[in-house]
């Protein structure tokens, strides 16, 4: 994969004789890692500590956003009338782009890592409210029946039904909200302020993408990693929780 | 003890639809004795799955009175007195066999020694003690209804609430199973409703037999069973057997309109 990826690559940039500052040659964006950056650090150092950073401020959104989201879906199970209320303002506040948003809320709560992972937590909660809705609702009748023969409390119907049997449309979330949860810790770097991050490291090297293409692929690529390497958490939490039946396919 | 166990007095359901109103049930009245096995036999749709959840309490009749061990079907549903058993074994997919036998258990808060050791007796009883550690899809369809029974039997319910237990299972294992349940009831002295569209079932299973008519549902007919008690396979040969078999098929009347489409599960 990652060898027809090479290929496709450099045999395209050859075809079409694109220049390095459209497309720089895959061994440029290597040699990228490899040089010293002002402070006389080596880049895969610079760019490991930059995407550390947002890899926690992500992880923060995502437990964040996947908590409220929780909180959201419960309450929507259990109160058509809560849903009927909210879902349009939940709805509504995933049309409004979040590059708008970001700099507001960089501006209310600050620049440290905590605007940030709100920032993620924001893209994150609504997959897992869809979701998670959805999933507390799809239970089998009968499998509710059982549990009122059994004169079972709402509460014990929840934890030991709703909730277990929804575990499957829960993690299908979750796969959506990892990557964005990253998405989202970077959107919220790159208003003016901040100073670590992936989201810092895009826009310098935007600014100097002329003089220094390789750079800016470099980022893209380090900032690609890290969601990809959520996403396969995610799946592996997934395969440990979710018994073997019930694992949705990859999407 | 004299008085029933089950008691329904006039006992109506009606559906309300956006299609307009289907009169499921029209007044049934039928009184159950402690000890009894008593199974309902009728056409599709004829309310007999209906009469069943409405002992249970888990549909309101429209009309009519349902007394539980002298009590309420709602407070009978409280006091944890029913046990239940679905057409579809209806185990939960992430628990295992014991765990999912140990639900009503858990439900109940009955104590940690009780919810160890009740569940493993049970799965002696319907001969799945191995496979305890197992989950219910790794089981063949047989042996998932058996862990429901036991599932059902965990609280030691007097009255078994049975909706087609085995109307999705072939028929060799639907005749063994019928063995099993006749043992395990006798163990268990539970009573037990049955919903079946077997007349074979009914017949080897039951001491009564109750014949519903086509939709609105009422009771057609009350075969008393007089086969015999414990009933081994054999008796599926015997003469007073297949009497009693025709008895109930005549007193199965199809409803005319319908008799031709009708054919699907009924002809299970």
């Amino acid at each position: 994969m990652v060898v027809a990826i090479a290929v496709v690559w450099e045999g395209g940039k050859a075809l079409f004789a694109l220049p390095s500052y459209q497309l720089p040659h895959l061994h440029e964006i290597a040699a990228d890692f490899l040089r010293e950056g002002a402070g006389g650090e080596r880049w895969l150092w610079i760019m490991t500590q930059n995407a550390g950073y947002t890899a926690l401020e992500s992880l923060i959104g995502f437990a964040l956003g996947g908590v409220t989201g929780l909180v959201l879906a419960i309450g929507f199970a259990h109160s058509r009338w809560l849903e009927r209320g909210l879902l349009p303002y939940v709805v509504g506040s995933q049309t409004v782009p979040i590059l708008a948003i970001a700099p507001m809320v960089v501006v209310w709560l600050g620049t440290s890592w905590f605007s940030k992972a709100v920032i993620a937590a924001y893209l994150t909660f609504f997959p897992v409210t869809v979701n998670m809705s959805r999933g507390l609702r799809a239970v089998d009748p009968d499998a509710l029946a059982l549990m009122h023969a059994l004169a079972a409390s709402s509460r014990q119907i929840l934890f030991k039904l709703r909730f277990p049997a929804a575990l499957p449309y829960l993690f299908t979330a979750l796969r959506i909200s990892a990557t964005a949860s990253v998405i989202g810790a970077i959107v919220g770097e790159l208003p003016v302020g901040s100073r670590f991050g992936m989201g810092v490291v895009i826009i310098n090297a935007a600014q100097y993408y002329n003089w220094r293409p390789a750079n800016l692929w470099a980022a893209i690529l380090v900032s690609a990693v890290i969601g990809i390497v959520f996403y396969h958490a995610v799946a592996a939490v997934e395969r440990r929780v979710v018994s073997g039946s019930r694992t949705a396919p990859a999407v | 003890m004299g008085s029933p166990i089950v008691d329904l007095a006039g006992v109506a359901k009606t559906f309300e639809s956006r299609a307009g109103a289907t009169e499921a049930l029209r007044a049934v009245s039928l009184s159950v004795d402690a000890g009894e096995f008593v199974s309902v036999i009728g056409p599709s749709g004829c309310g007999k799955s209906s009469l069943l959840r409405i002992v249970g309490d888990l549909v309101e009749p429209s009309a009519g009175v349902v007394r539980v061990k002298g009590k309420s079907a709602r407070q009978a549903r409280l006091d944890r007195d029913y046990g239940i058993v679905f057409q579809t074994p209806v185990l939960y997919d992430w628990r295992t066999v014991l765990e999912n036998v140990q639900l009503p258990l858990e439900l109940a808060g009955r104590p940690r020694a009780e919810r160890l050791q009740r569940p493993r007796a049970l799965l002696r009883l319907v001969g799945l003690d191995e496979f305890a550690g197992h989950y219910p899809w790794q089981l063949s369809g047989g042996m998932q209804q058996r862990v429901s029974i036991a599932r059902a039997l965990a609280l030691n319910p007097s009255i078994l609430l049975m909706d087609e237990p085995f109307g999705a299972l072939d028929e060799m294992t639907r005749e063994r199973l019928n063995q099993e349940l006749l043992q395990v009831c006798a163990e268990t002295a539970a009573t037990v409703l049955f919903v079946t569209h077997s007349i074979a079932e009914a017949v080897f299973l039951s001491t009564r037999i109750v014949v519903m008519s086509p939709r609105p549902g009422g009771i057609e007919r009350v075969v008393t069973v007089d086969l015999p008690r414990p009933r081994v396979g054999a008796i599926r040969a015997d003469p007073r057997f297949f009497e009693l078999v025709t008895t109930v098929r005549q007193s199965l009347r199809e409803d005319p309109g319908l008799a031709g489409d009708r054919a699907g599960p009924g002809g299970r």
